[in-house]
């Protein structure tokens, strides 16, 4: 691959003039993530007001009433006494009576005396994958509080070992911050540069840049260099409008999510590129940059959906996904202070990606006007 | 067997899309220097021979040569000799006529002295200095192609081709676009150039006239009035598209 640095320098200083004179599209490129952001936000970010939690006393002795009261003094659960059978808990929760239940069982008080394992059961209605761990998690701080007061016999502690099926992550809802920035990344990097062969396609000037002896590697660096730093410019607001806004705690590495946040950036560009080599008209072009990028990345990437939880096919097919690697980076950078050795296999596959669509624009450049 | 006069040659050039032939077993020979001129209306196959010639659309069969080299394998190396200018406007709007000159003069690998020196030179020769720091959109529509022809010479190339450098531009803006393909026809530069316009054949020195794909009738316009004893290219046009249009 034979590299002419001022062709390349040429086609990058047109495209920045471009990206200038275009105020409204760098308006909207600006505007747009912050609400976004703002909406998505708020929307994912499930605060539970009310938490209807069935009851199943089958002790009914003081220490029973005990721990039911302890979770009646909480703001978020109003638990109310359930006479039913347990086999038919479903219906509870089929009807929206009830979000969870709690079974103590008959033998509470002996438990509790025998200073050992003491079960209470915890059904959770998971249909809410999100909501169940938030009620799984106020469960264990109400327990952990009940064990706290438990003046009966201070080593009788119990712990909540719950199963929940399908959400076995620990989430908390600031976690969604870093799924809603990967989405915004890739869908407005995608856009940006998906246009950009588009356009000159439905104003023929691509036939002109294709009869000069510019090869199609020049064309596509060129094209990718001046957005990589408008893309920079644009990720560094919304990091940052996330963390002001959302309170999203900052663990890790600036620099290292800075570098990563910029690979991730290439890859949505470079696919871009590829998608703008397909696509005939601009418009074309923009509806297959958001439908690639933004379903994909909300449902398959883990940003909603815990990946270990979705069916084995649906598993396989979040590998494609790009942001899948980067909301790996950027939580475990942002939220776990992770630094780049933990983060070495999601950074290798992403870069495999950046790669791949690169190698793959730069070869359908060539054949862009073959029919 | 090549005649080194000869610098654009056609053998049965012919290209489908799908089952349509758009161009159906052109044969041309064209000579260094001249002005050859194709004519035909919309659909005749002169865009999809221009760009089969340009290394932009694979043939479907027949062969060529551009400046002696073989279209399917050295497009390449043909594109250093060749100057186009697509039907389409060519130019970016948005762009200034300074920038539109610094960009295609620059993936042409002009530095950037080169760059400012032709951008001088255009300015004075297309009398546009108050415009080159205009938007190319604001321009008038004549001096855009004659600007459009200026860029597509910055490279000095040996062959030029022009596929309908004149569509809806106005009778005297027309006359200078030509004036301009004469003063670079003079310069030894071969000018292959498309049009729809009967009366601009007359300024062709040779012309071949293209009816649904096929080639009609080559000669110098002079030539085919004798041949067909007809007073005007227009007559020349009308009987040949009665006698061998399909
Ligand atoms: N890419 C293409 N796909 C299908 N048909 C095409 C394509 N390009 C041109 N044609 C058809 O080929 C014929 C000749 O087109 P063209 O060469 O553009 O004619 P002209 O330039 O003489 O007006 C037209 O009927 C046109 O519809
Ligand atoms: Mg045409």
């Amino acid at each position: 691959m034979q590299l002419n640095g001022h062709r390349i320098r040429t086609v990058a200083r047109k495209e920045w003039y471009h990206i200038l004179y275009d105020f409204r599209t760098l308006f909207i490129l600006f505007l747009m993530p912050v609400v976004q952001l703002i909406m998505l936000g708020y929307a994912l970010n499930l605060e539970i007001k009310r938490v209807d939690l069935a009851v199943l006393d089958y002790a009914r002795s003081p220490e029973s009433t005990h721990l039911v009261n302890t979770f009646k003094g909480s703001p978020f659960f109003h638990p109310f006494p359930y006479d039913g059978s347990a086999a038919n808990m479903d219906h509870l929760f089929k009807t929206h009576q009830a979000h969870a239940a709690m079974i103590v069982p008959s033998d509470f008080d002996r438990q509790q005396q025998r200073e050992n394992d003491i079960s209470v059961q915890f059904l959770i209605d998971a249909s809410d994958a999100n909501r169940a761990t938030l009620i799984q998690n106020y469960c264990n701080r109400i327990i952990a509080e009940y064990n706290q007061n438990n003046t009966m016999s201070l080593s009788s502690l119990f712990d909540l070992r719950s199963t929940i099926y399908f959400n076995p992550d620990q989430k908390s809802a600031y976690f969604f911050v870093p799924g809603i920035i990967a989405m915004i990344l890739i869908m407005i990097s995608t856009l940006l540069t998906s246009i950009t062969i588009a356009r000159e396609k439905e104003f023929g000037t691509i036939e002109q840049i294709l009869v000069s002896p510019i090869q199609s590697q020049e064309i596509i660096i060129g094209k990718v260099l001046p957005y990589i730093a408008l893309a920079i410019m644009e990720a560094s607001f919304i990091l940052l409008l996330g963390m002001i806004i959302f309170d999203v705690p900052f663990r890790g590495n600036v620099i290292l999510l800075m570098m990563l946040t910029t690979l991730y950036i290439i890859t949505a560009l470079c696919l871009g590129l590829l998608i703008s080599t397909q696509a005939k008209t601009q418009q074309i072009a923009m509806m297959m940059a958001i439908t690639l990028t933004l379903l994909p990345t909300l449902m398959l990437s883990g940003l909603i959906f815990p990946i270990a939880s979705m069916p084995r096919i649906l598993q396989w097919i979040t590998y494609l996904v790009p942001a899948r690697y980067y909301l790996l980076i950027i939580r475990g950078i942002m939220l776990k202070g992770s630094g780049g050795g933990q983060l070495l296999e999601p950074i290798l596959l992403l870069g495999w990606f950046t790669l791949f669509f690169f190698i793959a624009a730069i070869r359908r450049m060539n054949t862009t006007l073959e029919r | 067997m090549k005649s080194p006069d000869i610098i654009v040659k056609t053998e049965n050039l012919t290209r489908q899309f799908g089952r349509f032939t758009a161009v159906n077993q052109v044969s041309i020979r064209i000579n260094r220097g001249e002005i050859f001129g194709f004519l035909g209306a919309n659909g005749a196959g002169k865009t999809t021979l221009i760009r089969m010639l340009c290394g932009l659309l694979k043939p479907s069969s027949g062969e060529a040569t551009v400046a002696g080299l073989d279209i399917k394998r050295e497009s390449e190396k043909i594109k250093q000799k060749i100057g186009y200018m697509s039907q389409h406007f060519s130019l970016y709007n948005d762009l200034t006529v300074k920038e539109n000159i610094e960009f295609y003069a620059g993936i042409y690998g002009l530095n950037r002295k080169q760059i400012f020196q032709k951008q001088n030179e255009i300015s004075k020769q297309l009398q546009m200095e108050p415009y080159l720091d205009s938007r190319t959109s604001d321009l008038p529509l004549g001096l855009k192609q004659r600007l459009a022809l200026a860029t597509a010479l910055l490279h000095n190339p040996p062959i030029l081709f022009l596929d309908e450098p004149t569509s809806g531009v106005d009778p005297r803006a027309r006359r200078s676009f030509w004036e301009l393909i004469y003063q670079k026809a003079a310069q030894g530069t071969t000018i292959f150039v498309t049009t729809h316009f009967i009366d601009e054949s007359e300024y062709c020195h040779r012309l071949s006239i293209m009816d649904n794909g096929r080639m009609i009738a080559i000669d110098t316009p002079e030539s085919m009035k004798k041949r067909y004893k007809k007073k005007s290219m227009q007559e020349v046009f009308g009987f040949l598209i009665r006698e061998k249009g399909i």
